[in-house]
């Protein structure tokens, strides 16, 4: 499970915990969020913009 | 006073007193500002003298804005987290939410209990209004933040004004597609505020309920679920608005009716002045920019950065949205306003003052230099300004008058 950040606000989307909150389940793999998966704590970055941080 | 104090392994101490730390409980007191119409009756019998919180508002805090100037202090990035872990900035926005319930109740219980005239009426739900409108840029400092009492108490700060969907929308709306024509909450060139708030009121009634039932869908639940967040604001206003109504009698609905409507058009009168004309350029996969500091309006006033949670910083909160009040930064060379944001709303409403004072001022902005190809224009109003404002560029100084 691999952790991806956002360059904007430092929120880590973790794809072992999810984002239950957004309607993403525990275990939801980061390539799988939909394509206009916006960085729920800042909504200045969008999914092209994160960056993985942790395998 | 309150000193903050880090060891910075290259710059060696690093200190910083926040000289407005205490000045930031006028947040917390100045929706009382709108008893003092009420305070002055009683002593002078005047009835006209409702009034005065609706002046205060308007012209007396650009008045102060004059008197006291601007504040260009920033806090250094490494003082930040200690700033933002302080208990004290922390609660009082939360503590500024049950004035906002109070002021309601008070006037409730006034208008249904004293023989008042027409315009007396009418002074008065206004102002109940204007600073039920106030509890919006409550919330809104509120909603941005993480933990759930923060997010909570927006919820009941938006109730005050039945306007329940605000943060939703906001945080997942706007600030996901500001200055472009998308928006609706990002107002246009050549776009009056009447004209803007018939879009952006149900359109952000609209996308705030589109965003919370995709939410609740991804959730695999109905968009009628309790936890939808937009309805529990709902909710409350119901709570809070049908009591009222329960015992102060039928006159809080016309009451009711029209103060809520005078809070959104604080949040219209916001949304309007935050972003004219400015606009984010397209990329080469067709995608926009993201956010820039150029594409929000700001104004460094001392006294109406102090009423309003710092949102004048409008750039820095776009460029970092869950930073809170105390730590929002002013930047030199950004889009900048004539006066602080309670004189622009005055302005607003008067359109040929807003673009005599606007356009030029948006025209010459740096990265904008007279080329209408960057301007967020309103539909079909482009041929008409290019013809007026022709030769005007970053060269000619934004005073000029046409």
């Amino acid at each position: 499970m691999a952790k991806y950040l956002c360059p904007g606000c430092g929120y880590q989307y973790d794809e072992a915990l999810g984002e239950p909150r957004e309607g993403f389940a525990p275990g939801t793999i980061f390539t799988a969020l939909p394509e206009d998966f916006f960085c729920p704590d800042c909504a200045v970055r969008g999914k092209d913009d994160f960056e993985l941080v942790e395998e | 006073m309150h000193r903050f104090t880090t060891q910075h392994p290259d710059k060696g101490e690093i200190t910083y007193q926040d000289r407005k730390r205490y000045l930031w409980l006028v947040s917390l007191l100045y929706p009382l500002v709108a008893l003092s119409g009420i305070g002055l009756y009683y002593l002078t019998d005047n009835q006209w003298l409702f009034v005065v919180p609706l002046i205060a508002s308007y012209i007396g805090v650009s008045v102060l804005d004059w008197l006291l100037g601007e504040d260009r202090n920033n806090p250094p990035e490494e003082l930040v987290p200690q700033l933002e872990a302080d208990a004290y900035y922390r609660w009082l926005p939360i503590l500024t939410v049950p004035m906002h319930v109070l002021v309601l109740v008070i006037f409730a219980w006034f208008i249904s209990s004293h023989d008042l005239g027409v315009p007396a009426l009418i002074m008065l739900t206004l102002t109940a209004g204007l600073y039920s409108g106030l509890g919006i840029n409550t919330a809104h400092e509120l909603g941005h933040k993480k933990p759930a009492l923060e997010r909570w108490m927006a919820r009941i700060a938006l109730a005050v004004s039945g306007y329940g969907h605000f943060c939703v929308e906001h945080n997942r709306g706007h600030h996901r597609h500001v200055a472009t024509p998308e928006d609706p909450a990002s107002s246009k060139m050549g776009e009056n505020i009447y004209q803007f708030a018939c879009k952006e009121i149900p359109a952000g009634f609209r996308r705030g309920w589109q965003c919370e039932k995709e939410r609740m869908e991804r959730q695999g639940k109905s968009v009628w679920h309790p936890s939808n967040e937009v309805l529990q604001s709902y909710a409350l206003t119901l709570v809070i608005q049908g009591a009222l109504i329960a015992v102060f009698g039928w006159i809080m609905l016309p009451f009711l009716l029209v103060q809520n409507f005078f809070g959104w058009w604080q949040l219209t009168s916001a949304n309007y002045i935050e972003h004219y004309g400015l606009l984010r350029q397209r990329k080469a996969n067709g995608g926009y920019e993201h956010c820039q500091p150029w594409h929000s309006w700001n104004a460094d006033y001392i006294a109406s950065n102090l009423l309003l949670f710092q949102l004048e910083r409008h750039s820095d909160h776009h460029a970092n949205p869950t930073r809170r009040y105390q730590s929002l930064r002013s930047f030199a060379d950004l889009p900048t306003l004539p006066i602080g944001y309670f004189g622009m709303y005055a302005i607003a409403m008067l359109p040929a003052l807003w673009y005599r004072v606007m356009d030029k001022r948006l025209l010459a902005l740096p990265h904008i230099a007279g080329d209408f190809d960057k301007v967020n224009i309103a539909p079909g109003r482009r041929a008409e300004l290019e013809a007026r404002y022709a030769g005007v560029s970053a060269q000619q100084p934004a005073a000029q008058e046409a």
